[in-house]
């Protein structure tokens, strides 16, 4: 293995994750939702992936599959760790999990419901030490007043409970907590979308400027589109358990070569009154995942939509370097982007 | 846009003040709030958390909840004639909220698209009773009559096969469904002014763009006015003529849509409008920000509430005396002494 240019920290080898539907008294398994569905993806070290789609497109899933907070139904994921060894966390069993821990966590959406309101500052962000080894408190002390100024908080408020604070300056408490134990791949679902805008802008450049300084590598779930494309370096976009596209953050905005981003970006409201969007109506809706359509899973809303469509599925494949694409059309289809 | 629209207002809020009175002391959630609705037009209110965008809501429609009251302030609504004569009005605030007249213009003349359409619609009945139930309680028809009126609001917000929907409970209906279920509630006893409450925050972007698309049809179509509350810019400025910016239960600046984006005034909305990321701002660098957070209701600053967060601030101005809302053109208005001097408002 030679060390050229940035290797995967993570990849996602056909990922899936079917959660059985039962029914009767027998809760007999009638049918599967197929939450994720064969996905394919890698991160590079020190990057940020943007995951996006609507929801139940399985984005939350499949970030949830990573941190094995769910046990995938099959399929692999790639994990390199500290050491350049590379693991697959989806055989692991949960001792051989437990190590690995530390290099992956997790900053929550609601920073609300994510801070458990008797415990204090201290507590919150010290407990992932406690539980990972550092008995000492004063060692503990010291490590969750650097961690606080590291997110720009005030280590005095650390006898504080989270009541005290602002929605932006929770959110800061639960980086601090996923900062804790030096992790390598931070899983962001929805990290500012419960935030006001005015605090949002702050959030945002907290964590592409703790990226920098600690060289983390992100995976940003969000289905805000604006917030994607300033922070991430390459988008993958979901529907209904699949991936439907994967590029660079400037090549997906500009040239979208999938339907479904494209009506994704001719969907959003543009915050300039001169720019008139949400012209190019999506017909229909979301698609069950219990119930997929044949072939194509957009195929019912796709307005490029021909026969082979209904009932050939579209095979996930590199269109250009670095850009992927799920459409038997991608290739001919011209499809309009963001300028 | 037709420009041969009445250019009376339909509703006048004239100094609006609504305090909630708690134990810990006062919150001035809505102080001092003035805003004229159009026929055929969306007036958008944009702000953050705490601005008052809801309490104004509510105050139009004379639900806000013990403790909080009107204080002060005049709501002055256009009345539909009842029997072709002239248009009558009246002041919403000093209207009983629970006596007859209030209760047949809420619901009749002003209807509410709420936010959450799961929390909106009730579990138990089927979306069909609670919308018959509605149109029987402002028109005069029988039970068969206020069916058929429910079918044809189906029908005209797009609901695929109306008949079965209609019998159906909120929870069998996907959210698009679900929000257009609620959109045909509010339009079936005709309103004239429409408050849509963050109409769009529960459901995802493709559905937004399909609500967002079908409000602007049906208002064409009825010429009916609506007050367009958000907190997203990209929204706001998609959907509204005019837009009204709150912070903190003041108004920081009004103006039509295109001078509030493309010509702000007010420190507080141009670091908003450059705060949020968008098609034109860099990719990967740091966003201006605004300092600082929202304060808490109770620790409302004396003087203009966003001074501590303000990149202009003035001390011996801002944080002594509270700017009034004033013109700076002909249709915009801000409330900033950058604007307008102390001694001018005194």
């Amino acid at each position: 293995m030679t060390d050229t240019g940035p290797q995967p920290l993570l990849e996602a080898r056909n990922l899936r994750k079917f959660f059985p539907i039962r029914k009767g008294f027998l809760r007999r398994t009638v049918g599967y939702v197929r939450a994720v569905d064969d996905i394919n993806f890698f991160i590079n070290e020190g990057e940020t992936l943007g995951l996006v789609g609507e929801s139940g497109c399985g984005k939350t899933t499949a970030s949830r599959c990573i941190l094995r907070a769910l046990d995938p139904t099959g399929g692999e994921m790639l994990f390199r760790t500290e050491g350049g060894k590379v693991v697959d966390l989806a055989k692991l069993t949960r001792e051989e999990l437990h190590p690995l821990r530390p290099q992956m966590q997790m900053i929550f959406q609601d920073p609300y419901a994510s801070l458990n309101p008797r415990m204090t500052l201290f507590d919150i962000v010290g407990e992932p030490l406690l539980v990972n080894g550092m008995r000492n408190r004063r060692e503990r002390e010291e490590r969750v007043a650097e961690l606080l100024r590291l997110v720009g908080l005030r280590p005095e408020f650390m006898q504080r409970f989270p009541h005290a604070f602002s929605g932006g300056q929770r959110q800061r408490i639960g980086i601090a907590r996923a900062l804790a134990l030096n992790p390598r791949l931070v899983v962001a679902d929805e990290p500012v979308s419960a935030l006001d805008v005015s605090v949002q802008a702050q959030t945002l450049n907290l964590l592409l400027d703790l990226q920098k300084r600690l060289q983390l590598t992100y995976l940003f779930v969000s289905h805000n589109l604006s917030v994607v494309r300033h922070i991430c370096d390459r988008v993958t976009v979901m529907y209904v358990g699949k991936i439907v596209e994967t590029a660079t953050s400037d090549e997906l905005f500009a040239r979208p070569r999938h339907p479904y981003t494209a009506a994704l970006l001719a969907a959003l409201p543009v915050a300039d009154p001169r720019i008139k969007t949400g012209n190019v109506e999506l017909p229909g809706e979301v698609a069950s995942p219990a119930h997929p359509p044949s072939g194509c899973y957009f195929h019912p809303r796709c307005t490029y939509c021909i026969d082979r469509c209904k009932v050939e599925t579209p095979v996930y494949r590199e269109l250009t370097p670095g850009h992927f694409a799920a459409c038997h059309r991608a290739e001919e289809l011209n499809l309009a982007g963001m300028a | 846009m037709n420009m041969n629209q009445s250019t009376e207002p339909l509703l006048s809020v004239r100094d609006l003040k609504v305090h909630f009175f708690m134990d810990e002391g006062v919150v001035k959630a809505v102080d001092g709030v003035s805003l004229d609705v159009y026929p055929g037009r969306v007036f958008g209110i944009v702000g953050e958390s705490g601005c008052g965008k809801s309490v104004t809501m509510k105050a139009i429609l004379r639900i806000v909840e013990t403790p909080g009251r009107i204080v002060e302030g005049k709501m002055l609504l256009r009345r539909r004639s009842r029997n072709g004569g002239l248009p009558e009005v009246v002041d919403l605030a000093r209207l009983d909220p629970k006596g007859q007249e209030m209760r047949d213009i809420r619901g009749g003349q002003i209807a509410l698209i709420p936010q959450e359409p799961m929390a909106a619609f009730s579990p138990v009945h089927t979306v069909g009773n609670q919308i018959i139930e509605a149109i029987r309680l402002h028109r005069a028809v029988n039970a068969r009559e206020a069916r058929e009126v429910a079918l044809q609001q189906f029908r005209d917000v797009g609901i695929p096969a109306p008949e079965q929907r209609l019998d159906e409970y909120s929870w069998q209906l996907s959210g698009g469904l679900r929000q257009r279920a609620m959109i045909a509630m509010a339009l079936s006893c005709n309103p004239t002014l429409l408050i849509a409450d963050e109409p769009t925050t529960a459901v995802d972007v493709t559905t937004q763009a399909q609500v967002l698309r079908l409000l602007r049809r049906l208002q064409a179509e009825r010429n009916s006015a609506i007050i367009f509350i958000t907190h997203d810019l990209g929204v706001i400025a998609q959907m509204a003529d005019y837009v009204m910016v709150m912070y903190l239960g003041l108004v920081m600046e009004q103006g039509s849509v295109d001078d509030i984006f493309h010509n702000p005034k007010h420190p507080y909305t141009k670091a908003l409008l450059e705060s949020i990321p968008s098609i034109h701002t860099t990719p990967r660098i740091d966003l201006p920000t605004i300092s600082g957070s929202i304060p808490h209701p109770f620790n409302r600053p004396a003087g203009c509430p966003f001074y501590p967060r303000c990149m202009k601030f003035m001390p011996g101005k801002c944080d002594q005396h509270t700017p009034a809302l004033l013109p700076v053109g002909e249709h915009q208005k801000v409330s900033c002494f950058l604007y307008h001097d102390v001694e001018v408002m005194a």
